[in-house]
């Protein structure tokens, strides 16, 4: 069992432990949606729903899965909730913001097959999180997920102002906007207790 | 355009279209597990083995996956793969298996996999589907060390585990630290962006010349 306390839990996901500048999971729509502000956040709040509703289920699966002696099967019953889970957040964005769903176009369906959200199901199991506990790393995760895209996309829209040398434009470009930001986060390491 | 071959097959995954370098594809693996070039190797050869088993099985049965479940279907058949390899690395090592972590079942969520099965394999017969797969596997493969090759020797002034400089080398904790992983990839990237500007400028020589 894990004694993490829960605001601790919470803290570190967002800030020291998170999971993108730390943990490097769901680093695809981070090089992808960051772009603009106006897409980045709402694909953050997508993929944090999607997080908290895996985890949710995750939970009681796997007490399903250890009762009948089935874990050898979590992957493969993780990633169908999620790509369920996604399927309607998919299904709710189409019909409500349609202009939305047209700016993150493939980026949404691809939330399945974001290693942040399996990666908490697996990382929640793999330390024995009780539900609070579960709950308390989804949430921080989905938050801190969405505070690195949109302090990227906040990045990227300046830098499209500046002036880069050719080499160094595209993927590159984000992959150290990215390597500054983790470096900064570095800086918040002690908050929360650690690891 | 004459039908490719299947060595052109291999060598598009493995050089052409590298997943890391060219597609900045799979990300999350490549920056969490290059700490040491021995896991990156690790890594990327149970990829490879997801990566050429899963395509073979897709391939072989893409007459008969129905359109509309056919991403579902996939992520079944390489959640299988994976946890075959999730479970043969802890029967063969279990220090490597403590060192990759969870992200040995995140090959799951690679987006090389899905991207794969989506786009090659289930369009093409089995033979060019697995060698095209194989390719990417081994492309990813050589991606990963060549990041985990510089951190290591940079991070910990080893090289397999081997020591280089000597006792007096002051290690970059940083290169073995998150940011360290992002900054070696911006290296490559850089050099590859370089290395394909040389590359056009002399082929548009080329081309005046023979004009």
């Amino acid at each position: 069992m894990n004694n993490d306390s829960v605001a601790n839990i919470l803290l570190t996901t967002i800030l020291p432990g998170n999971f993108v500048l730390a943990m490097f999971l769901g680093m695809c729509p981070f090089l992808g949606v960051s772009q603009k502000l106006s897409t980045a956040f709402p694909m953050g709040i997508a993929t944090a729903f999607v997080i908290l509703v895996s985890s949710v289920s995750a939970y009681f699966l796997n007490m399903v899965l250890v009762h009948f002696h089935l874990e050898f099967l979590s992957v493969i019953t993780f990633i169908t909730v999620i790509a369920c889970a996604v399927q309607l957040v998919e299904m709710f964005v189409k019909k409500t913001f349609p202009e939305l769903f047209r700016q993150l176009g493939i980026y949404l369906p691809l939330i399945t097959t974001n290693c942040a959200v399996l990666g908490v199901a697996l990382f929640q199991t793999a330390r024995q999180y009780n539900f609070a506990q579960s709950l308390a790393y989804s949430i921080g995760g989905g938050l801190g997920f969405t505070l690195a895209l949109v302090l990227m996309a906040g990045v990227r829209e300046r830098m499209q102002l500046s002036n880069v040398p050719t080499l160094v434009q595209g993927a590159a470009l984000s992959v150290v906007i990215g390597g500054l930001l983790s470096l900064s986060f570095m800086g918040f390491s002690g908050i929360g207790g650690g690891e | 355009m004459s039908a490719p071959t299947s060595f052109d097959e291999f060598l598009d995954g493995l050089w052409r279209q590298n997943p890391i370098f060219v597609m900045v594809l799979g990300m999350c693996p490549t920056l969490a597990v290059t700490v040491s070039a021995v896991n990156a190797i690790s890594m990327g050869l149970a990829t490879t083995f997801v990566l050429g088993t899963s395509c073979l099985l897709v391939s072989l049965l893409r007459h008969s996956i129905p359109k509309q479940v056919r991403i579902a279907s996939y992520i079944v058949i390489i959640a299988t793969f994976v946890t075959v390899v999730d479970y043969a690395i802890q029967a063969i090592s279990l220090d490597l298996y403590e060192a990759l972590g969870a992200y040995i079942k995140l090959i799951v969520a690679n987006c090389i996999l899905l991207g794969r099965a989506e786009a090659h394999a289930a369009k093409n017969p089995p033979l060019p589907a697995t060698l095209n797969a194989i390719g990417m596997g081994l492309g990813f493969t050589l991606g990963l060390l060549a990041i985990g090759c510089v951190r290591e020797m940079l991070g910990a002034g080893k090289l397999f585990g081997i020591s280089l400089f000597g006792a007096h080398f002051q290690p970059w904790v940083v290169m073995v630290l998150p940011p360290g992983g992002f900054f070696v990839l911006a290296f490559w990237l850089i050099l590859f962006a370089a290395f394909r500007h040389i590359n056009g400028r002399r082929n548009a020589q080329l081309g005046e010349v023979q004009s």
